[in-house]
């Protein structure tokens, strides 16, 4: 069994993803689904959305670049009420996304008519 | 028993409409991908139920459906589309020099032969083709090498909306892309020239009959004649007899020759239908009466067809990849609108009525006849 069905194995780190609802429906997910990194492993944004997508492989270029890996435009990325959309992919995520306290939003951002 | 299934891709999902060979109750199931544009569906020929869709969105990019079940079930497959090497620049509205870069897939043209094959027309454009039923794409880049740097956006950017597969000659493919113009390879897409001979932009381009640079809508050809092709042009209706050697003007006594689609009966070669709009400036049609123009004589002579159509006060557009025929005997005809009508005649135009009214505006029309 693996350790995401059983909890986070205690060496494990596991980040709560809230996506947009068109990205779910896609990724056939709920509202808010967890990724597990290993306990060594930074806890950034590129870590985080490189795991959710190894994990929905349909999500690869629906929320970065398939190419360059940059943010799509119109996408945004929140955790504990910042905007992280302009902060370095590689910038370490909040301690209380970290440990689990809050989600990290993917969020498709206001525009258009 | 034959039966008619329409592939509708609309600025909010896709539909799926079907009927018996009688063609007069219709049934809607959709929407799919609720809230996407769906740029184009189109079915194999050679397997009717594998369907694709290009689901896309400003927001969250390109998403390439496939249905195996005829559109009852769909899978999402591959969406890597990059380009070959460093792509360089193309001009933009501006006059700079934009990096090209992939934004959505127009249409899809799978293969006459084969039904794992498909092409894949992009904005920015370009032309693609899947040899596993869309899970991999790889680019054709030598069309880019036809002055690509010269070529510009449209008003609805720089898409290759148009992929002619001669089914007689697998090698031989053209393409048209907005404001680039038309494309012809004979060595199955290494090499590709400029196929605008002919072709006039006196109020659009600096030189009138520059080899690249005229605003293709849309190209069509029957099946049984694929060098005869027969072209919308931003302004002026054009036929070539030649595969795009040469193109010359048919727009005879139409009320007005801009306009996107054009389409080709199932049975004969030399009848086509055109949407006339009023102009450049008003994508509606002239004076508020949706009317398709038919010609029998492949161009030169058209008559009007307005019979089931509203003749007052409709200003719906219809766009290039938004009319198909079926190829039942009498031919069917069908286009969907701005307005989220989509029309059919059963007899190749002298009658219309609307199967579906209220839908999201149509972007594309596909029409198989399922025997």
């Amino acid at each position: 069994m693996s350790a995401s069905a059983q909890g986070p194995a205690s060496d494990a780190r596991s980040i709560r993803v809230v996506l947009p609802v068109h990205l779910r429906t896609l990724a056939q997910v709920g509202t808010e689904l967890r990724v597990e990194l290993p306990a060594e492993a930074p806890v950034t944004q590129r870590t985080v959305l490189d795991a959710v997508e190894a994990r929905h492989p349909v999500l690869r270029g629906t929320i970065r670049d398939a190419k360059t890996a940059r943010r799509r435009p119109l996408v945004r990325f929140f955790a504990c009420e910042q905007d992280l959309s302009h902060e370095s992919p590689d910038a370490p995520l909040p301690e209380a996304v970290v440990d689990g306290r809050e989600p990290y939003l993917v969020v498709g951002s206001m525009a258009g008519g | 028993m034959s039966r008619i299934r329409v592939l509708a891709g609309t600025k909010k999902g896709a539909f799926v409409i079907e009927s018996d060979a009688s063609r007069k109750d219709w049934k809607i199931s959709g929407p799919h991908f609720a809230g996407w544009e769906i740029y184009h569906m189109k079915a194999s020929p050679v397997n009717p139920d594998r369907i694709y869709a290009s689901q896309t969105s400003s927001w969250f990019g390109q998403v390439v459906q496939r249905s195996d079940d005829g559109g009852r079930s769909w899978e999402p497959v591959g969406n890597a589309f990059g380009y070959v090497g460093d792509p360089g620049t193309h001009q933009h509205f501006d006059g700079t020099q934009r990096p090209w870069e992939f934004k959505r897939i127009w249409h899809f043209e799978p293969s006459p032969t084969d039904a794992d094959a498909v092409y894949a027309g992009a904005e920015d454009a370009a032309l693609f083709h899947s040899p596993d039923g869309g899970r991999t794409w790889a680019e054709l880049p030598g069309l880019r090498g036809v002055k690509g740097g010269l070529w510009q956006p449209g008003a609805g950017g720089m898409c290759l909306h148009t992929i002619v597969l001669n089914p007689n000659d697998a090698k031989r493919i053209v393409v048209a892309i907005s404001a680039a113009g038309a494309f012809r390879t004979d060595d199955g897409g290494t090499t590709w020239k400029p196929i605008n001979r002919g072709l006039k932009s006196q109020y659009e381009l600096p030189d009138p009959d520059a080899e690249v640079g005229h605003c293709v809508h849309h190209i069509a050809a029957h099946p049984s004649r694929p060098n005869v092709l027969f072209m919308q042009k931003h302004w002026d209706v054009m036929r070539s007899d030649d595969a795009g050697d040469l193109w010359r003007e048919v727009s005879g006594d139409l009320p007005s020759d801009f306009g996107f689609p054009i389409e080709v009966h199932a049975h004969e070669p030399e009848t086509i239908y055109v949407v006339p709009i009023k102009s450049d400036s008003e994508h509606f049609p002239p004076d508020g009466r949706l009317r398709v123009y038919r010609s029998r004589t492949g161009g030169g002579d058209w008559e009007a067809l307005e019979r089931g159509l509203p003749q007052s006060h409709c200003y719906v557009n219809v766009l290039r990849d938004a009319m198909a025929v079926d190829s039942l005997d009498p031919c069917g005809v069908y286009f969907g609108t701005t307005g989220g009508q989509i029309y059919m005649s059963p007899d190749g135009g002298d009658n219309w009525t609307a199967i579906a009214r209220d839908l999201p505006g149509v972007l594309s029309v596909e029409v198989q006849t399922l025997r």
